[in-house]
């Protein structure tokens, strides 16, 4: 893959202090931008991707020929217009899209990090990604949002920096890993670091993969991604190119022989060890801890206007996870509205096509967009 | 627009802060953030309408009054609005308890089941009263604790609020119920509004 010629890099040579005690700097963080900054600067939205999402937001994927992982949400005349906002999203440091990550090599040792690489955090990626506003020197963006791990962040991202933004959209996300996501992300890095392939994360010096032990973390990610009935409805007990069962081991459910392309698609784009360093940060997030357990402290300090969105048959993220968030945020008098979306699509609700979503995100944003003409007349 | 917007937006200051309780589609709240330029919140149980009052710009959080006005600290708002619903709450003390901890005052507005067209609806049709107020048949309404003009006064009494202003709706005019008229404004009165506080 030519990766490098067709992504966008800034180097960030600020340091940056890690949660992990290590600092870093001169670093590469890897972004996409989509629409055009308005003169007065005062129309971008950072969009944050979710655990395997990378910058490329909407369009043609340069990287891996496929769709954008939001394309229903961003693009021209969609709920992420963008005729109307500059839309901007950077590859999380610990990615492996091209940001600072466990595949790039180590100055020091002229070898490639693998696990070498510093445990990072949510809040370390939002430190990151800050350093995008002075690169287009913006000053406030219009709004942050995200869905899933993307969600996370939009929450760090306010309570590190209270007055950058004007609206804020956390989707289908938490405050808090619960005990059961953790679950399910080390049952992914088991399956990773169970494979041979795997070597102590060194896999890439002998130019092998981890990939069976990828694929199943996938496979199994990909259950909590979607409902029981989404997965029934879709699928049943249909038998997959066959008219009875075989009696062995092959696929002989449709439902088998989608997992397995799932999890075989997953390893030609993704990095073993980005996935286990990414669901190490999600599940090392915690706000309601970095705040002394009272999460309204995070939000004490903005007048931003928050929109929370969940999905009924999340699973993953629950509506009351969500809905905790809201509560924290009228305890301190935040402007805030929720919804809950009708859907049985599962936590993937917010990439699919869910036109309730869809709606209302155009709807909130524009609205509030339209509020600064309203701010600027009086 | 309801006939009893307008009255509300009247017992409203301008610029305060006001939490519409079971907002509907936010035509209260919009004509309040025009007529008042108050900062408005509402709150809403159906998921529809709460997509209605995003569309329209508004903040909404989708919940129950009954459960969900627990988040809210004490003297959130300067008015908390519930209208025509309390009648459809489970325990509608409960709930005026929690719109005057959330709120320094609450306007609350009632159908008035004493009525005149109410009480003779029952006396010589025998069947449960179907009014304009009151528009659904026994067996799909929502409001499970019917009340009268009378009862709510009395109401206060009980669980003890003060009720600093009551109106009553006759014929979309509006006028003041005192001690001397109460029996003649529970007789004609077809909506009771209430200020209400601690």
């Amino acid at each position: 893959m030519s990766i490098k010629q067709n992504i966008k890099t800034l180097i960030v040579e600020k340091p940056l202090k890690l949660d992990c005690g290590q600092t870093i700097n001169n670093f590469p963080l890897a972004y996409e931008t989509y629409g055009s900054l308005n003169h007065e600067k005062d129309n971008a939205i950072l969009v944050f991707h979710a655990l395997t999402g990378d910058q490329f937001v909407t369009g043609i994927n340069p990287v891996t020929k496929k769709d954008g992982w939001w394309s229903y949400a961003v693009g021209s005349g969609k709920s992420i217009d963008t005729d109307k906002y500059f839309v901007i999203c950077a590859n999380v440091i610990g990615g492996c899209m091209g940001s600072f990550g466990p595949s790039h090599e180590n100055p020091k040792t002229k070898k490639i990090y693998g696990t070498d690489f510093p445990v990072i955090t949510i809040n370390d990626m939002v430190n990151a990604q800050i350093n995008l506003l002075d690169f287009f020197g913006i000053k406030k963006l219009f709004s942050i949002v995200g869905g899933s791990m993307g969600g996370m962040q939009v929450l760090q991202f306010i309570s590190n920096y209270p007055d950058k933004t004007k609206t804020a959209i956390p989707i289908a996300c938490t405050s808090s890993h619960s005990a059961q996501n953790i679950a399910f992300n080390e049952l992914g890095r088991q399956a990773i670091t169970a494979d041979h392939n795997w070597s102590d994360g060194n896999y890439n010096s002998k130019n092998i993969v981890p990939d069976k032990g990828l694929a199943v973390a996938r496979m199994a990610a990909h259950i909590t991604y979607l409902s029981k009935k989404g997965l029934q409805e879709k699928f049943g007990r249909k038998l997959q190119e066959r008219d009875d069962l075989k009696f062995g081991f092959d696929a002989d459910f449709q439902i088998e022989s989608y997992l397995r392309y799932q999890g075989s698609v997953f390893v030609d784009r993704f990095d073993a060890n980005s996935y286990l360093y990414i669901t190490r940060a999600m599940d090392y997030f915690d706000l309601v801890k970095q705040f002394n357990g009272n999460l309204s402290d995070a939000f004490k300090h903005t007048k931003a206007k928050f929109f929370i969105i969940s999905f009924t048959s999340d699973w993953l993220y629950p509506t009351q996870e969500n809905k905790d968030i809201v509560i924290a945020l009228n305890a301190v008098g935040a402007n805030v509205g929720f919804v809950e979306i009708e859907s049985d699509k599962g936590h993937d609700s917010f990439l699919l096509n869910v036109p309730d979503f869809l709606k209302a995100l155009k709807n909130f944003l524009d609205k509030s967009y339209a509020e600064k003409f309203h701010e600027a007349r009086i | 627009m309801k006939p009893e917007y307008k009255i509300i937006s009247d017992l409203i200051e301008k610029d305060a802060k006001v939490l519409d309780v079971g907002c509907d589609d936010g035509t209260l709240m919009e004509f309040l953030k025009i007529n008042k330029s108050v900062n408005i919140r509402g709150i809403e149980i159906s998921k529809k309408k709460v997509q209605t009052c995003i569309a329209k710009g508004l903040t909404v959080i989708e919940g129950n009054a009954e459960f969900d006005l627990k988040q809210f600290p004490n003297d959130s708002f300067e008015y908390v609005v519930l209208g025509q619903t309390l009648q459809a709450f489970i325990n509608p003390e409960i709930v005026i308890k929690e719109l005057l901890r959330v709120g320094n005052r609450a306007i609350v507005t009632i159908p008035n089941f004493g009525h005149w067209k109410v009480r003779l609806n029952l006396l010589f049709k025998g069947t449960m009263p179907i009014t304009n107020y009151l528009p659904h048949d026994w067996y799909n309404t929502p409001n499970i604790h019917m009340c009268t003009i009378k009862d709510f006064v009395k109401f206060s009494k009980i669980i003890n609020f003060k009720i600093f202003k009551s109106l009553a709706l006759i014929n979309e005019n509006v006028s003041d119920i005192n001690n001397s008229n109460l029996v003649f404004k529970n007789l004609f009165g077809e909506l009771g509004i209430f200020l209400i506080e601690k």
